[in-house]
């Protein structure tokens, strides 16, 4: 997809000389610190976009609610009631009146136009203001065809989260899950994908074989996924552009637990032979196989560094299941975890910074990270079963899933999508159709 | 390998757990006629007389008098004294029908974690493949499918449910 972006210059000169007098008052930049637990939510008002239509204030209104709604779940940010508002979008579109704003004690004011243009594309921009220094904090347009608005509006949420928080942002993205139905024991598990915010929901598969662990390709057009097409459990591989799936390699035992390579080259993943479990990795271009690991433990849930050097997975070698990591040709193996029960998943953060994992202790199931030392293990949220984290692009938020037991009788299963931040706060359930599991978050797109 | 074959001798009397086991039916599923009857049966005529009970050599007659299913610790493989009794009847079984292929599914309970539990599965189900083979079951009639935790038999959320799904099942190729 491509986008027109480009920065919007002072264009309203009287305007413009007020604002560069503006920021020469010194004062610390509005800014949210997200490294810091329970943080208290930023009041921000998102002003509808205006349009000269009906059809444009329409998308004005659409994109608004988008963006709004994506900066109020990161828990960050508290869009105020536009009920509340005294001064009106059209006029806030001329020159925001910060004063109005500040009786509301909005912090951060967003306002913005949607606008069709000659060629049957839709433009839209927006701009960021700092109420209390007066001053313009970043302003963009972007140009797309009209059906884009929605990845705009997340596009636009992005910019301002980068803007205010530091760290990019990761609402421009989708995750791709296995959607459940149906009785635990005759269990129906389809592909699914969605935006981020549950927006565009797919079906991938029809639910006529079991279907687990999708995860993205670098590129997002890809993912790789266990299939049991005709009883044969199987790592394959869903194009998304051509809807088609294909097998990944020729291998004589059951593969399982595939993840992309960083560069995209390659899926690592568990092969099975003989009832063991190793780690390989097949590269998709040419096809060659390499076994990275070669003991009579269980080997898998490979994961990658970022920088791809490194591999964290998970095996038993040890006497119980517990997380080691190595280097990407095999060597170097070493246990990282140490503390007490047994450890599960263990996925590298985009950042490069952190593990996350499941654990298993007294009967009750957590999410954690740690250092990809194994060092300062943070539990973040426990249940009777939680399970599969993956990072959002930014390194700062996990989704999982988690099951409670449910029905009259309490033995069937509720199975749901939920997110929490690194802090450990703003826990969230990811609202799906039907029931749900092993989410993967996409990366963005540089 | 961890798994060892335990002295043949040891023919355990009871199997209990085996008779009241739960129809697999969704791991069972498959195309239709996958369970079919495997060898002849005997004529109508000649089995009046006292037979009710399942056509021998039929996938019924394997389930209720043979045990198509052995039980597994928490997070273990090994074949145990309960599952070699059963294991022994399997095999003496299919020395009967030779014909007969089997598929061995690894099944595990639901307090684990997904892949792991897909790699526990196929080690369970190997197990019992082993053991087959060293009662002499040609290797070849043997397939293993690892479920992982995806196909509970036993409904619930508790040892007793669990312990139930901690298995492996044997079923009878289609032809």
């Amino acid at each position: 997809m491509m986008f027109n972006r480009q920065s919007i210059w002072f264009v309203r000169g009287m305007a413009a000389a007020f604002m560069v007098c503006a920021a020469t008052v010194a004062r610390a930049d509005l800014r949210v610190d997200i490294t810091r637990g329970t943080v208290e939510a930023m009041p921000i008002a998102v002003t509808d976009f205006v349009g000269r239509t009906e059809a444009e204030a329409q998308f004005g209104r659409d994109v608004s609610s988008v963006i709004s709604a994506d900066l109020e779940r990161t828990g960050l940010f508290r869009p105020l009631d536009s009920k509340a508002f005294i001064q009106d979008a059209a006029a806030v579109n001329v020159m925001p009146r910060f004063g109005d704003w500040r009786v509301i004690n909005a912090q951060a004011l967003i306002n913005g136009k949607a606008e069709m243009i000659g060629d049957g594309r839709l433009k839209m921009e927006f701009r960021l203001w700092d109420v209390f220094a007066e001053q313009q904090m970043i302003g963009r347009a972007y140009t797309t065809v009209p059906g884009n608005w929605r990845r705009v509006a997340h596009i636009i949420a992005d910019e301002i989260y980068k803007r205010i928080t530091g760290e990019a942002g990761y609402f421009d993205t989708q995750i791709v899950y296995i959607s459940e139905n149906g009785p635990p024991n005759r269990r129906v598990k389809r592909l699914a994908i969605m935006d981020q915010d549950g927006a565009n929901h797919q079906f991938l598969t029809e639910g006529n074989e079991l279907v687990l662990t999708p995860r993205f390709s670098p590129s997002r057009r890809e993912i790789t996924f266990l299939s049991y097409y005709q009883r044969i459990p199987r790592v394959y591989i869903f194009n998304l552009d051509t809807g088609r799936q294909e097998i990944l390699g020729d291998f004589p035992g059951m593969t399982f637990a595939p993840r992309f390579s960083p560069d995209g080259k390659k899926v690592i993943m568990s092969m099975a032979e003989d009832g063991n479990s190793d780690i390989y990795t097949m590269n998709m271009g040419t096809h060659v196989r390499k076994r990275l690991t070669k003991h009579s433990a269980i080997d898998t849930s490979p994961s990658y560094s970022p920088d791809g050097k490194r591999v964290v997975f998970n095996s038993d070698r040890g006497g119980s299941q517990q997380i080691y990591v190595m280097d990407s040709d095999g060597r170097g193996v070493k246990r990282i975890s140490y503390g007490k029960g047994r450890y599960a998943t263990p996925v590298w953060s985009p950042r490069g910074d952190l593990i996350a994992f499941t654990k298993m202790r007294g009967g009750r199931f957590f999410i954690g990270v740690m250092g990809k030392d194994g060092s300062g293990e943070r539990l973040l949220t426990e249940a009777f079963l939680v399970e599969a984290p993956t990072w959002a692009p930014n390194g700062r938020v996990l989704m999982f899933f988690r099951e409670d037991p449910s029905g009259a009788d309490k033995k069937g299963t509720r199975s749901r999508l939920y997110s929490i931040d690194l802090t450990g706060d703003n826990e969230r359930e990811v609202v799906t159709p039907l029931d749900a599991s092993d989410p993967a978050w996409s990366p963005l797109i540089p | 390998m961890r798994f060892k074959i335990l002295a043949l001798f040891a023919a355990a009397a009871l199997i209990a757990g085996c008779e009241t086991a739960p129809d697999e039916t969704a791991a069972s599923g498959g195309s239709g006629g996958a369970q079919a009857t495997v060898s002849a049966q005997p004529s109508a005529a000649a089995a009046t007389a006292q037979r009710v009970g399942p056509a021998p050599g039929s996938k019924e007659d394997f389930v209720v008098n043979v045990g198509d299913r052995v039980f597994f610790g928490f997070d273990k493989f090994d074949v145990t004294a309960d599952a070699q009794a059963v294991l022994k009847k399997q095999a003496a079984w299919l020395q009967k029908y030779p014909n007969v292929g089997i598929i061995v599914q690894g099944h595990c309970d639901e307090r684990g974690t997904r892949e792991y539990n897909l790699a526990l599965g196929e080690r369970r189900a190997n197990a019992v493949k082993d053991y087959l083979s060293a009662l002499g079951i040609a290797r070849t009639r043997v397939r293993t499918i690892s479920f992982g935790k995806e196909r509970p038999v036993a409904l619930g959320h508790d040892e007793a449910a669990w312990a139930q799904n901690r298995r492996g099942v044997t079923t009878l190729a289609a032809d």
